[in-house]
């Protein structure tokens, strides 16, 4: 399954890629692809902006804006100006109320 | 008995002031030497360090109606285990440590799998959330590891430097730090945890399927209820709402008027959170387009659609009304649909932000159009307007 093409905020540096391979290693939609020392952008539609390959590429190479993708949390975010989250369970401890 | 960690209550206290600035709520009603401990835990390991509470890899039939509760109300967010180190086995200085999230959920997924190893398994303070969640929250994060490497002392225990997260954990694990910080090498192992024996039986290697996430009927059927229910929850709101419309006439609200017109709508309004909660979701791969708002919208539709023939004249004795059951509760579980995004293991916000931005105004504009033809409607019965 695959959501909207050409939609992703998914940004590769190819020159900055070492080969290091992190990427791959976090990546659960197979994104990236290796192609001889390096790593290529295979498919990026593929993407769910999860961000473990950008928060675990050594050279910055992968730059991607992650986010909740719930669509509740982003109608709340609209009405309230802020960034969506989904932090809407409580906090430690089962007597303290819930935040949000 | 308690995990092995040592500065807990002080974390705690941190993390609850963080949310709601609420410093005065109690920490945690459990206190580490009052409570028994959990039925899951089957002995003790010495260690070095102490003992440590050994766990067992078989789910008993209160775990599983537990994962039953939390998967069809709010008992999950309470559904937790105390963090710290477990053993599972009889494991000695070269056993693998397991790192997992304090949701009792994801502990369960993982201890099940580890039948007949001799394994660590180290739990974070995740607030009681799923690894995945946690990690795009940053709780399964880099501090959080390092933080409970440190306090457990880890590294007094195992011969090694090796630890195995969840895949899943590496949005909120930054590994290259939790090595220079911790010394420990935070490798990511298989999404799933069932396929653990056979990475380890491989020498700690992933195949493509192991590193790949998919989104089987199973997983999203077991998904449905959170989305039902809390639509669910509105239903007696509606069904007022409902009824009011049609039993509002010149003479007052009648009864009879209420439930011959109305309850018709009822049976759609449910229908349509069948639609928009189950039907689409376990029909996704199924329902063309990739939009959710579209998918939605088709499963409402046919179900408008099924719902209409089924009851002819009954739903819709004016044409004013078949536009509202054909407009209006498509786009309601289009709506509904559009809500399961948060749940997909595919979708991202760029997708989501791009939906809403066409969706919410057609929405609001089916909505408002549904209000006035229902006026439409209301006058015409009352023989004020005729059409």
């Amino acid at each position: 399954m695959r959501y909207l093409s050409n939609t992703v905020s998914l940004r590769f540096d190819a020159g900055g890629c070492t080969g290091c391979g992190s990427c791959l290693e976090v990546c659960p939609h197979n994104v990236f692809a290796r192609q001889g020392q390096r790593v290529a952008l295979a498919a990026r539609d593929n993407c769910m902006e999860c961000g473990a390959c950008a928060l675990n590429c050594p050279t910055g190479a992968i730059q991607v804006k992650a986010g909740v993708g719930c669509a509740y949390a982003i109608i709340r975010g609209i009405l309230t100006g802020s960034e969506p989250s989904c932090d809407c369970s409580p906090p430690a401890g089962p007597t303290a109320s819930p935040c949000c | 008995m308690q995990p092995l960690d040592l500065p807990k209550a002080p974390a705690r206290r941190q993390d609850a002031a963080t949310c709601c600035g609420a410093s005065s709520a109690p920490l945690s009603s459990r206190h580490p030497d009052d409570a028994l401990p959990p039925p899951w835990v089957v002995g003790e390991q010495q260690t070095p360090l102490g003992q440590v509470p050994r766990i067992s890899t078989v789910l008993t039939r209160a775990d599983w109606l537990g994962a039953i509760r939390s998967r069809i109300s709010a008992f999950r967010m309470a559904y937790r285990v105390s963090a710290g180190l477990y053993a599972v086995g009889s494991p000695g200085a070269n056993a693998e440590v397991f790192v997992s999230a304090n949701y009792k959920l994801s502990f369960d997924e993982l201890r099940r799998h580890l039948a007949g190893l001799d394994a660590w398994v180290l739990v974070l303070d995740t607030r009681g959330i799923n690894v995945w969640c946690a990690a795009g929250k940053g709780t399964f994060g880099t501090e959080e590891l390092v933080r409970r490497v440190q306090a457990t002392g880890l590294a007094g225990l195992v011969s090694h430097r090796r630890l195995i997260l969840p895949q899943l954990a590496a949005p909120g694990v930054k590994a290259r730090e939790v090595k220079a910080r911790t010394g420990f090498i935070a490798q990511f192992g298989p999404v799933r945890a069932a396929d653990i024996p056979a990475y380890l039986a491989a020498g700690c290697r992933k195949t493509p399927a192991m590193a790949t996430v998919h989104f089987p009927w199973r997983d999203r059927l077991v998904l449905t209820p959170m989305e039902i229910l809390p639509a669910m929850k509105l239903f007696p709101l509606y069904g007022l709402a409902v009824l009011l419309v049609f039993g509002l006439q010149p003479q007052g609200i009648l009864f009879a008027a209420a439930w011959s017109g109305g309850w018709p709508f009822l049976l759609l309004g449910a229908a349509t959170i069948g639609a928009g909660a189950f039907l689409a979701p376990m029909l996704l791969p199924l329902l063309p387009f990739r939009s959710f708002a579209v998918k939605g919208w088709l499963a409402g539709l046919a179900t408008a659609v099924a719902t209409g023939t089924l009851l002819g004249e009954r739903l819709t004795p004016h044409p004013a009304l078949s536009v509202v059951v054909y407009l209006l509760y498509p786009l309601l579980a289009s709506y509904i649909t559009l809500q399961f995004t948060g749940s997909t293991t595919f979708t991202h916000m760029s997708g989501v932000k791009k939906e809403l931005r066409y969706a919410l105004p057609v929405y609001l504009g089916g909505a408002a159009l549904s209000a006035l033809l229902l006026g439409t409607f209301k006058l015409a019965e009352w023989g004020i307007w005729s059409s």
